[in-house]
């Protein structure tokens, strides 16, 4: 075991694997994270906790695991190379391990212009590649970035995003082989909602033999509504959002929609499983935490195994 | 080249309040072949203060002036007789050569009208794009000849993000995606294993986070 978490037991025990994920509050206060924590209690394997993302100031990913930690779940913390050179990058990861963090998703990060403050300085001092290889440094070499070495090293399982729609699309495959020599042990991609496109990726990343080196999630997550859709589809860069699911969205009534957003998830869910290499699941549902107990409960994918 | 553009004149006229008279000093390299800051452009801006200033009662005569290059002694002090007796020099240079003025002339007053923008080039008639951050530790021999310092928007060693769509940047639409452009020119040179590679972190210390730079060459010294 490399960190002992409860997702590398589960993932390492040959589990299908299920996380979710927590957006902290654009505020101080800790209620709302205990709040969405009891919603996830049982039900995931693992909650990530967005760094700032979309370059919106939040409430740090690691404060706010900590919170979750003390209310009994298994943090998924992030850590994007936006914010942060490698000296603090460190600092904050060394600071994250002794508060109990075990699992560290590396990420470059979304642009600032996106944000709350476009004015900002971005940092990039070092990008989520050469990230995961320090982090993993430090773990099973006990030494900093700079050679240095350290007597309680942070013993991290280390996540990476990949995006199978992203181009160049022949690309990406061979993306996710460098992530996971870099010293990825999970990645967790991009929604689907082109399974026919997301097969062709993982047959490729297969060829490359990568689903044996790294356990993949698949990144899934309900839309609310067809206007949903179609802004994802149309506005969200590195998306790919086909028709027939704007459609379907748009066919059910109103009051229907929500539903129909959690079925069409279920039904992602389920082909998904059925793609060899496939480790498990990644639900994002930012701002919507309660949809997923109901999606796993539709994906057949509760209760949660319990490995010790 | 360096790229520039100029300040708005009502930016300008506030760096000029109260003066009397001002040389407007243009530079006759990089910012008369971006035409921001030519002999061309000195005189226009030199007869856009005179009317505003002339309109708002508050009259200001102009000298103008073109050197070959401000970044050089020799071509700031052909004209120093010019530059000491002016009330303030209104450099039409980039920042390089508003700062030189400043250090040869340490008494005259000096105010830039244009905004440095970046190290690119024109890629059509009107249009200029970067293309290097003067990182001091060339990589285009690895890349293809496209930078992923200057080119990608988040200056990425490994690759392109997950925003990278049909070779533009999530940033803007108007930006090509540096990585797929290196990604292009390495497939077409047979050179793409070297996306395969992992770029270790690198030391920025050749760049501006190791302080001001300075090149000594003893070769060349006196």
């Amino acid at each position: 075991m490399k960190s002992g978490s409860n997702l590398e037991r589960i993932l390492t025990a040959g589990y299908f694997a299920a996380t979710g994920e927590l957006g902290p509050p654009k505020s101080a206060g800790a209620e709302v994270i205990r709040r969405k924590a009891r919603l996830l209690k049982g039900y995931v394997d693992g909650v990530n906790i967005t760094d700032n993302q979309t370059a919106v100031v939040r409430m740090s990913s690691i404060a706010a695991g900590a919170i979750l930690l003390h209310e009994g779940l298994e943090p998924i913390i992030q850590m994007t190379c936006r914010d942060r050179n490698r000296i603090a990058i460190q600092s904050d990861l060394l600071g994250a391990y002794a508060l109990g963090l075990r699992n560290l998703l590396c990420l470059s990060g979304d642009h600032q212009t996106f944000g709350n403050h476009p004015g900002s300085k971005n940092v990039y001092d070092i990008d989520s590649m050469q990230l995961l290889q320090i982090v993993r440094a430090m773990r099973d070499e006990k030494k900093f970035q700079c050679g240095e070495a350290m007597d309680v090293e942070p013993r991290f399982f280390l996540g990476a995003a990949a995006n199978p729609f992203a181009d160049p699309f022949d690309y990406r495959p061979l993306r996710l082989a460098k992530k996971a020599k870099a010293g990825a042990d999970f990645v967790q991609t991009q929604l689907i909602y082109n399974v026919p496109k997301f097969a062709e990726y993982m047959k490729r990343v297969r060829d490359l033999g990568v689903h044996e080196k790294v356990h993949i999630l698949a990144g899934v997550g309900p839309v609310k509504s067809p206007a949903m859709a179609r802004y994802m589809q149309t506005k969200v860069a590195g998306m790919d959002v086909p028709d027939s699911v704007v459609q379907r969205m748009e066919r059910v009534p109103k009051e229907e929609r929500k539903k129909e957003g959690i079925r069409i998830c279920a039904e992602i869910i389920h082909q998904v499983r059925e793609i060899p290499g496939v480790a498990g699941v990644h639900i994002m549902s930012v701002e919507w935490e309660e949809a997923i107990p109901e999606i796993l409960e539709l994906a057949g994918l509760l209760p949660r195994p319990v490995v010790e | 080249m360096i790229i520039a553009e100029r300040k708005p004149l009502a930016e300008i006229q506030s760096l000029l309040a109260g003066r009397k008279w001002v040389l407007l000093l243009g530079c006759g390299t990089c910012v008369t072949v971006c035409m921001a800051g030519g002999e061309k452009e000195v005189g226009i801006l030199a007869a856009e203060l005179r009317i505003a200033r002339q309109v708002a009662g508050e009259p200001i005569e102009t000298a103008e002036e073109t050197v070959q290059r401000q970044c050089e002694w020799e071509y700031l002090d052909a004209v120093a007789d010019k530059i000491t007796s002016a009330d303030t020099v209104l450099s039409l240079a980039c920042a390089i050569g508003v700062q030189a003025i400043a250090q040869r002339f340490p008494t005259v007053r000096v105010v830039p009208a244009l905004n440095t923008t970046f190290l690119g080039l024109p890629t059509e008639h009107g249009v200029w794009q970067e293309r290097c951050q003067a990182c001091g530790n060339c990589l285009l021999g690895k890349t293809g000849g496209v930078c992923p310092v200057a080119r990608c928007s988040k200056s990425l060693m490994n690759g392109p993000c997950g925003g990278s769509q049909r070779g533009k940047c999530e940033v803007n639409p108007e930006i090509d995606c540096g990585w797929q452009l290196i990604y292009d020119r390495l497939s077409t040179l047979g050179e793409q294993d070297y996306m395969l590679e992992i770029e270790p972190p690198r030391d920025w210390r050749t760049s501006r986070d190791g302080g001001p730079r300075k090149i000594v060459r003893e070769d060349l010294r006196a």
